[in-house]
Formats: C-alpha cells, sequence, structure tokens
C-alpha cells in the first residue's frame, strides 16, 4: 500500500540472467521455471516452485556424486556471500554450491559492529554491485535486510538467514530431505521442538511444509512460542508427550541457544532438557520410516541425546549434504536455470 | 521584528462556510479582521460584490471551509541540533501548509529544551517562524530521568507543558514529585507512556505480525501499564496528566475510566494511529512504518476512533517526527522510529474520520482546534470576536497526492508517501497575515536528500 513503485523493476534480474545463459533462455520459457525473482522466504513460495526446487536438487545431487563435482551453468557470474552474522557451515555450503556451479565467488564478512556504525547496508552492497556482480546471498542479524536489498538494488537476492524471520534454504533442505526419503510430504505429521520464537529455521519449515500439504506441529515453552502459530492451522503443544502421542513422521529439535537461560525465557537449560529434550523413549514415537533432524549446530545431551543423534532414524548429515543441493538448485533456478529434465542438456 | 509582519494583511475573508467550534458556529459567513491582526466579527455573507477593504487583502473563500489555526500539541522540530532533520522554521512552515498555525515543541533536541536558556533559544527562533511555537520543556534534568528539571524557571520563560517524550518518566517516585511541583503552576506533564523492560528492543506492536516476521514487539500492556500507573499518581497528586499518542484499546479504556472518576487526565491521538496498521510492515519491512508507540491493529483503531468521537480522547496531534532520509533507508531494526505529519493530518482524518462518518465537519475542526488549545491552556484555536486572526481555508473537495516533492517539512519519512488525500489549505493566517497561501507556495521548499528508492 506504501508505494508500489518503490519496488525494484522485476524484469531487470531476469534480463541479465537470460544474458548469462543463452542457450537455455532460448528455450520454451514456458516451461519449469520459477515464479519468485528471489529467495527471500519460504513464506508465499507456491508449490510449484517448491516441487521444482526439489526436483532440480535431486538433479544436483547426483552431480555431487560424480568424480567431477563441477557444472558450469553460473560460469562467468559471481555471486557475493554477504554475511553479517557469524555462520560456518550456511556460508561454507553456500560457497561450495556457488562453485560447484562454476560461480565467481567473493566473500565479505562484516562484523557485528558494523552493522550498527559505518557504512549503511545499501552503501555497502552499492559498492559490490558496482564491480559488476549479479547474485547476492546475505545473512544478517535484521528481519527484512534481504528485502530492503531487492528496493535498493537490481541483484538477485538470496536469504541465506534475516534475524529470526527466515532462512529459506534451511527450511528447502529440511523438506528436501523428507521429499527424498517418502516421495511425498502431504500427509505427513512433521514436529518441530524448542525454541520456536527466536527460530528463522522454524518459520521456514513451517510455511514450506504447509505449503506442500504437510501437517505441522510444534512444541516448546510457552515462553518460546510466537503468537502467528495460533493463526495457520498448525497444532502448538507446550507438552512434548502430548504433541508426541498422535506419532510423527518427522521430529525436527532446533537448537537451544543457551543465552535464553539468562535472559528470562528458561529457568535452567536442565529444566528444558528435561521437558524438551528428544531422548530414545521420545524418538520412540516415530512412525515407521520416520525421521530425526537438527538444523545443527547440535547441543548434545541438551535438545537432543547422543544415541537418538546418531541412530538409525537419524538424518542430520544427510540435511548437510541435500543443503549442498538445494543451494546448487536454489542459485541454478534464481539465475533463469529451468526445470530438471533440461539440466543434463545445460550443463 | 517578527518574520510573519512581512507578510500581507487580510482584512476579510470572504463567502466560506465558517467553522468555530468554539462559539458554534457554522455557517457561510464573512470574517472580518481588523488591522491589529484580530479577529474582528463574523458575519453572514451578504453575497455579491463587496466592498474594498482598504489596504488589506480579500480572500475569496466561496466553496472552502474556514476555520480557527490548527493546534498542535506533540511536534518535534528538531531544533537545536538536528537542523539537517527540520528546524524550528521549517516545522512551523510545514504547518501552516498543514493547518496548523499553533505548535507545541518536544524538548527531545540536542541539548534538550531542560532549562530557560534553551526554551528561550527555541522562543527566539520561533520569531522568524511563520507560525506560533511554544516550547514543552522536559520533565527532568537533560531528560535523563533523575532528577527534576527546573520547572518553574521554564514556566517563566514561556513553556507551555512538559515532558520526556520520547521515553518516559521510568521512575514511579520521580513521576510523583514532578506532578506535585508542576501542580503549583498549573501546567500539564505529558507522559509517553512506556515500560522500558516490556518494550526492551521492540520496533513493531507485538503480534501475529511481529512474530511472523521475527522482529521484536512492544506490547500494548507496556503503554497500559505507565498509564494505569500515571492515572494513579495523578488521582493521588490531582496533577494534570496528559497523555500523549494513545494507541491501545486498553489505554482508551483507561482514559475514559480516569475521566469518569474525575481525574485531570487528558490525552491524544496521532492521525496514523487512526488509520495504519501494525500488518503493513509484513509487505516489506518498511522503516517508514516504524513508529512508537507502535502501529497497532483494526480493534485498536476503532476504539481510538470512538475515544476520539465520544471525547474519551480530547484531540488529534500529529506527533510530527521528522528524520533524516538516510536514516530509515535500511533495515527496519536499526532505523529511529517516528515519522512526519503535519502536512498529511487533516487528509488522513478527512479519510479515516469524516469520509467514515465518525466525525462531522465542525467535530473534526473541534479535535484540532478548540479541544487541544483547552488541554494546555492556549489563546489559540478560535474565531471569537478580539481573539488573533489564526485562521486556515480549506478546500475540503480537493485531492492532492503525498510525495517526496510536495512535503515541504525538510524530512519526507511520511508512511502516506503516494497516498492520495483529500483537503487541501488554500491560505493559513496568523494574526491575521496570509503566511501561508497554496497558489504562492506549491514548489517544494528546503533541501532533501531523500531519493526515490
Amino acid at each position: 500500500m506504501v508505494v508500489s513503485d518503490r519496488q525494484k523493476p522485476a524484469a531487470s534480474a531476469v534480463s541479465h540472467a537470460e544474458q548469462a545463459l543463452p542457450e537455455l533462455a532460448a528455450q520454451d520459457a514456458s516451461s519449469g521455471r520459477l515464479r519468485i525473482k528471489h529467495l527471500l522466504g519460504l513464506e508465499g513460495v507456491c508449490r510449484e516452485d517448491l516441487e521444482l526446487i526439489f526436483a532440480t536438487s535431486r538433479s544436483f545431487k547426483d552431480v555431487l556424486d560424480r568424480p567431477i563435482k563441477k557444472v558450469p551453468p553460473l560460469r562467468g557470474q559471481t555471486v557475493v556471500n554477504l554475511f553479517y552474522e557469524p555462520s560456518t557451515r550456511t556460508r561454507i555450503s553456500f560457497e561450495l554450491a556457488e562453485k560447484r556451479l562454476s560461480a565467481d565467488v567473493v566473500n565479505f564478512t562484516a562484523s557485528a559492529s558494523s552493522v550498527t556504525k559505518g557504512e549503511s547496508l545499501r552503501d555497502t552492497v552499492k559498492n559490490i554491485l558496482a564491480m559488476k556482480t549479479e547474485v547476492v546471498v546475505i545473512r544478517h542479524p535484521c528481519p527484512g535486510a534481504p528485502h530492503f536489498l531487492t528496493r535498493a538494488t537490481d541483484a538477485i537476492i538470496l536469504n541465506a538467514g534475516d534475524g529470526a524471520h527466515e532462512h529459506p534454504t534451511q527450511g528447502l533442505l529440511d523438506i528436501y530431505t523428507m521429499w527424498e526419503r517418502w516421495g511425498e510430504v502431504a500427509g505427513k505429521r512433521v514436529l518441530i521442538v524448542g525454541d520456536i520464537l527466536h527460530s528463522r529455521v522454524a518459520r521456514s519449515n513451517i510455511w514450506g511444509l504447509l505449503t506442500m500439504g504437510a501437517k505441522v506441529a510444534v512444541c516448546g515453552p510457552a515462553t518460546l512460542m510466537p503468537h502467528f502459530v495460533y493463526h495457520i492451522g498448525v497444532e502448538v503443544f507446550t507438552d512434548l508427550d502430548k504433541a508426541l502421542a498422535g506419532g510423527a513422521d518427522a521430529i525436527n529439535c532446533l537448537r537451544i541457544q543457551r543465552e535464553r537461560q539468562s535472559s528470562d525465557f528458561l529457568p535452567s537449560m536442565r529444566e528444558y532438557s528435561r521437558l524438551y529434550g528428544i531422548d530414545a523413549r521420545r524418538a520412540a514415537n516415530l512412525r515407521p520410516g520416520g525421521l530425526i533432524m537438527h538444523p545443527g549446530p547440535m547441543n548434545r545431551g541438551v535438545e537432543i541425546t547422543s544415541d537418538v543423534a546418531d541412530g538409525a532414524s537419524s538424518v542430520i548429515l544427510d540435511q548437510v549434504t541435500n543443503g549442498l543441493a538445494v543451494r546448487m538448485a536454489a542459485l541454478y533456478l534464481l539465475c533463469g536455470g529451468q526445470a530438471p529434465e533440461r539440466v543434463e542438456e545445460g550443463l | 521584528m517578527i518574520a510573519r509582519e512581512a507578510y500581507r494583511s487580510v482584512g476579510l475573508i470572504a463567502g466560506g462556510r465558517v467553522i468555530d467550534p468554539a462559539s458554534g458556529f457554522d455557517g457561510i459567513a464573512d470574517v472580518h479582521i481588523d488591522e491589529h491582526g484580530h479577529i474582528q466579527r463574523i458575519e453572514k455573507s451578504p453575497g455579491g460584490h463587496r466592498a474594498d477593504s482598504g489596504p488589506q487583502a480579500v480572500i475569496d473563500a466561496t466553496g472552502k471551509i474556514v476555520a480557527p489555526g490548527f493546534v498542535d500539541l506533540h511536534v518535534h522540530l528538531r531544533e537545536p541540533g538536528r537542523e539537517d532533520e527540520e528546524t524550528v522554521a521549517s516545522g512551523s512552515a510545514a504547518g501552516v501548509k498543514g493547518g496548523f498555525t499553533t505548535l507545541c515543541c518536544m524538548p527531545n533536541t540536542e541539548p534538550a529544551i531542560a532549562d530557560q536558556e534553551t526554551v528561550r533559544f527555541v522562543l527566539d527562533r520561533a520569531l522568524s517562524a511563520p507560525g506560533r511555537v511554544h516550547p514543552i520543556g522536559a520533565i527532568t534534568r537533560d531528560r535523563e530521568g533523575k532528577a527534576l528539571a527546573q520547572i518553574a524557571d521554564m514556566v517563566e520563560a514561556g513553556a507551555v507543558a512538559f515532558s520526556d517524550d520520547g521515553a518516559p518518566v521510568a521512575s514511579a517516585g520521580l513521576m510523583r514529585r514532578a506532578m506535585q511541583y508542576a501542580q503549583m503552576f498549573d501546567v500539564a506533564l505529558i507522559e509517553h507512556c512506556e515500560v522500558a523492560e516490556l518494550s526492551a528492543g521492540g520496533v513493531m506492536h507485538e503480534g501475529v505480525t511481529s512474530s511472523k516476521l521475527g522482529l521484536r514487539g512492544i506490547p500494548a500492556a507496556s503503554e497500559e501499564i505507565c498509564l494505569m500507573r500515571d492515572v494513579a499518581l495523578a488521582r493521588e497528586t490531582g496533577a494534570h496528566l496528559h497523555a500523549a499518542h494513545l494507541s491501545t484499546r486498553g489505554s482508551v479504556e483507561i482514559v475514559r475510566r480516569a475521566k469518569a472518576e474525575g481525574v485531570r487526565v487528558t490525552a491524544e491521538v496521532t492521525p496514523h494511529h487512526l488509520t495504519l496498521t501494525d500488518d503493513l510492515i509484513a509487505k516489506d519491512f518498511d522503516p517508514l512504518l516504524k513508529v512508537n508507540p507502535p502501529l497497532r491493529t483494526l480493534a485498536d483503531i476503532d476504539a481510538l476512533r470512538e475515544g476520539l468521537r465520544d471525547g474519551t480522547i480530547d484531540c488529534i496531534a500529529s506527533d510530527h517526527a521528522p528524520h533524516a532520509w538516510q536514516e530509515k533507508d535500511g533495515e527496519f531494526d536499526l532505523a529511529p522510529f517516528g515519522m512526519v505529519g503535519l502536512e498529511t493530518a487533516l487528509g488522513v482524518c478527512i479519510k479515516a474520520l469524516v469520509e467514515t462518518h465518525i466525525l462531522d465537519w465542525p467535530q473534526l475542526i473541534d479535535c484540532l482546534t478548540r479541544r487541544p488549545a483547552r488541554v494546555f491552556d492556549l489563546a489559540s484555536g478560535t474565531l471569537t470576536a478580539g481573539a488573533a486572526a489564526d485562521v486556515v481555508v480549506i478546500d475540503p473537495k480537493a485531492m492532492w497526492t503525498v510525495s517526496l516533492e510536495t512535503l515541504t517539512s525538510k524530512s519526507k519519512n511520511s508512511p502516506f508517501l503516494d497516498w492520495e488525500l483529500p483537503g487541501v489549505v488554500t491560505a493559513a493566517l496568523v494574526d491575521g497575515r496570509l503566511v501561508y497561501n497554496s497558489n504562492g507556495s506549491r514548489h517544494a521548499t528546503g533541501s532533501t536528500n531523500a531519493k526515490r528508492r
């Protein structure tokens, strides 16, 4: 409602992608292209887009099993990884995905303090883009920072986590992991346990799973439960055993930040662990073929016990591998790539 | 010399619909102004040609509304300290363009308006402003919330009320002393109602939208608890509490009950809290929508509108809060709170209140003139014979589009950019002088670093 023309013209993102992949751009535009222009979050992303990303991820996962794990579609393009928050695994996963796609990669790591002083986000990004870069992967502690970049620049923006808002590639890799195992996510019951309030992983999972037709349940202490979950058709529990009583096809354990204990959200980690920790007894409620998931890094013995984390149902390391494939797929498709049956031709 | 003496003097505003809530007048009439700039009389229009009124100019107000100049009890003029964002003169220019001929400016400047010298400085600056400007002094020394400011000195220098606005007086003990002390001079204490522990880190209304966006929330209780505390203190001390910018349904109810009990409490509401909801932020995290108190929900808007209609809320105040564009052009979390509002208040209120039939025109004018003037006991806001001729002429049918170009304020941080608003102020008079005339000053003034995103 406020000023539509401050939105960046959508066409510009598409046009330079087409220049970069002329052989693909020449093909029928109606087949297997993403409707979204940026990956800002999973809220509002349609099922066709999600399925396209999953199908493409599967193709790239095959690539990762080859002896030479590199394909050329982003050759000549430059991707900037703009990290305003410390991150090891997400940044490495993005960087590897970009390199596997033959993109040139630039890493910009800003210290936490540079967010509040010094150069503005607009100026930083404008300067980097002035060096003729086209794609920005951004992690930032402020929700909406990636959305701001879509207004302020013409680059293709991928959100690698914006505060407590969304972490769409984590949501995608979690749901892809289920989709790969089960073939179908619709109708499955997925339980997300932990600090929902501060979790961008939970938000992206919730939106993506709802779009895919899964039944979503969330469980955590009332102090860490956000208002919106009561309004979007997910089951909400504060009692983990009640949440598990209905059975689950997947349990996604969120990492609990130890700071929550000192900031009044929780009386102690011991009490949290007793109420919300996933141990073998609780994991036994998984349905056949059920999955134990964790976005990492784990606090073993707090939100999850080691026997469960390393047990037969755990897909925690598959999630990491899938993260690479999903990020390759997202980058490839956002840069104008097309449906998987054409991937092989394009590659 | 006072700057407005350079403006043309007007002797007659002819043929408009004159609305003067102070006298209850509403009809087609002529407003006669004497050579000293006072209202002479209001006279039913004879129609047809009018005799020349000598050296003074005549304004033809046919088809227009003629009303007392509006009174805004809550603006931030940023001088001294942030003259890049606004000055007393530029804020007053934006004010008269929006119909506000009297502004009361908050003391959260740098340095704060917390002593006699700074009150005098602002009043000195006001001499070169087109409209009237009354400084509000700080309640506590340097607005630090630790010790009482020199209230008597500031009253003597011309401060009309006291507030630490931008922040509440956190200590209940200090607020109680302030009330006891201010009562000696019969001046209002304006509270920005907020409990820091509940708002800590919050950037928008706490609710479904904030939790969805992962933004930290400011719960309604943050405002309501502070307001309840101050109502209890006002009840006990007998002081006049004025609650700034009410934003929640609960707050309206607290003021309603306090008034029914006879507590000396008054309250204001802003045009943005009467129109905008928190869920707008979900569209694209636009920092132009960041304000404190935050935009709330539809249920709150309904309660605020009803509170204004039934008199629980005394008046409309803009809480005009200019900010440099670059500070609003980035991450939502990092942007400062506040919106400019002097120029959009009238149009937004017509849309929110008149077009929705919550208020009629005389009632809306009342909320902008007599009712706010009464809160601080100001002489403005009336067309009574002998009063200073502070008058606005409004074309109620004309539409205009809010844009970087059409805003006069030095800062352009309006949440209403690109809105088409009804009601254009075509002329504003202060002391009978034509300080604003839409024909002559349509061009934007002042410099700005704002750029279209």
